[in-house]
């Protein structure tokens, strides 16, 4: 284990012990603040309860991923082989990012319905806009003297693409979808809260509700895990797709 | 035979050269050797088609062409070779582009031979030197289908060994592959070892200040009694212009 991994161990047990002992020491209710053991009780008993919400929600997330990318990869391409194209549609990427997602949420939900479509959308938006905005910076990013060379070579914007600026630009591409994939959850549970019948976020609001604040944690709990093993995944696509780094 | 006549180009006030010419024989290898600054890379900006020319001609066997990108091979001090490929799929990127792959694997073999690459022709080009990177972009210039090649600074980032070495690699596969060659370069010596013809350049704007034709005896020696002279009477004349 590492020094990193030690520290960070170490200040995550600090503030669960702190937390635990001020909740059983102070006896607050649980109602306002559950103990930490409490919750991991919730999110792992609970578990059948948990489970088919978050099934509901993993899924809005994966859809909206690939809405997303199926949007941000010829977007990208299209703004970088078109500079004209770039400049005509970059106010408009900025103002889908300056309208906050939570007021488009109601008026997705009243047009899309409350099934799993808006949802999907809600998180696509969100996530669309670093992924096309990293493959853009990444494909600008290709060094001059390649671009010259395959100019030299003779190739064409398709071959150019395909061996050079698409490989160049692929770490950025990634770094672009990490960033997506960790806000995602954003989308789906404001799209859940605003109006569904299943999904995390629907079951939080319920919990809510019934002040069962245990399951609302054992929730965030679930939300964080998910996030946290979409990142683990993007990290090991990126490691398989920029194979040329395992190399050296 | 390549001929560059009256070539001009400008940026704004600057004028880089007026009425450039130089010609190339077809097969001969020419080296072009001026200070740092003198305006040799935008004239290989405009011989590639990077820049446009503002006036002048430029033509290759005859036919008088815009640019000769697409009509030379060109390398540079960078062996740009890309990350993603091993060295052999870098080398084979001319043929790969241009559809023609008939018996390029085997060119591409025998010359990772000659050159000493062979059993690295799997390797990604981060686990080999920097050496052996450079003569990797050189089999790369030789798949090119074209005879004319054009070398920029080409080995100017090598240590003294490898250069040496490479630059008699260079000779011969020139005489080999029958590929007429020019070259820029502020290496004096690599010029004399290496071209039929060197040209002196001045700056601002550049132009020929002297022609220096070479025997054509080959390989030479920079310990030469004969080359050693020219060398230091270039270097002066170089000098002066600072």
């Amino acid at each position: 284990m590492t020094r990193s991994n030690i520290i960070s161990l170490t200040i995550i047990l600090v503030i669960l012990s702190t937390w635990e002992l001020a909740c059983r020491g102070l006896s607050v209710p649980d109602f306002i603040l559950p103990a930490p053991t409490q919750i991991l009780g919730v999110a792992i008993f609970q578990s059948h309860i948990l489970l088919p919400h978050a099934a509901v929600t993993a899924l809005e997330i994966v859809l909206g991923i690939f809405l997303a990318l199926f949007i941000a990869l010829p977007l990208a391409t299209v703004m970088f082989s078109h500079p004209s194209i770039e400049q005509a549609l970059s106010p408009f990427l900025v103002v889908s990012q300056a309208i906050p997602v939570f007021a488009l949420a109601p008026l997705l939900v009243i047009w899309l319905g409350y099934g799993i479509a808006s949802k999907v959308l809600m998180a696509a938006v969100i996530i669309f806009f670093p992924i096309t905005v990293s493959l853009l910076e990444g494909y600008k990013n290709c060094g001059t003297e390649y671009v010259m060379l395959f100019r030299l070579m003779g190739a064409g914007f398709w071959d150019t693409m395909r061996l050079l600026y698409w490989p160049w630009a692929l770490p950025f591409f990634f770094s672009g979808l990490k960033v997506g994939v960790t806000v995602a959850t954003i989308g789906a549970v404001i799209g859940e809260w605003v109006g569904a019948q299943r999904g995390l976020g629907y079951l939080m609001i319920q919990a809510n509700a019934r002040l069962n604040v245990d399951m609302v944690f054992a929730a965030i709990l679930w939300l964080s895990a998910m996030g946290l093993a979409m990142w683990v995944f993007v990290g090991f696509m990126e490691r398989k797709f920029i194979y040329w780094n395992r190399w050296s | 035979m390549l001929s560059v006549v009256d070539l001009k180009k400008s940026f704004g006030d600057l004028t880089v050269f007026d009425g450039f010419s130089l010609t190339v024989p077809r097969g001969g290898f020419t080296a072009l050797v001026g200070p740092s600054g003198c305006g040799k890379s935008t004239l290989f900006d405009v011989l590639t088609g990077v820049v446009a020319k503002d006036n002048g001609e430029i033509s290759w066997l005859g036919e008088t062409v815009c640019h000769l990108g697409k009509k030379a091979a060109y390398m540079q001090q960078k062996d740009l070779l890309l990350p993603w490929l091993s060295l052999l799929d870098n080398a084979l990127l001319p043929t790969r582009i241009s559809g023609r792959n008939e018996g390029s694997s085997e060119k591409a073999l025998y010359l990772f031979h000659r050159l000493g690459l062979q059993g690295f022709e799997h390797y990604p080009p981060r686990k080999v030197s920097g050496g052996m990177r450079q003569r990797c972009a050189l089999v790369r210039t030789l798949m090119f289908e074209h005879e004319l090649v054009l070398l920029d600074e080409p080995l100017s980032a090598l240590d003294a060994i490898t250069r040496r070495s490479l630059q008699s690699h260079l000779l011969l596969l020139q005489s080999e592959f029958e590929k007429t060659i020019l070259m820029i370069t502020h290496d004096v010596e690599e010029a004399l070892l290496l071209a039929d013809e060197v040209l002196v350049l001045t700056p601002f704007p550049m132009d020929v200040r002297e022609r220096i034709a070479l025997d054509s005896s080959k390989p030479r020696k920079g310990s030469e009694q004969g080359l050693l002279e020219i060398k230091e009477h270039v270097l002066e004349e170089l000098q002066g212009e600072l």
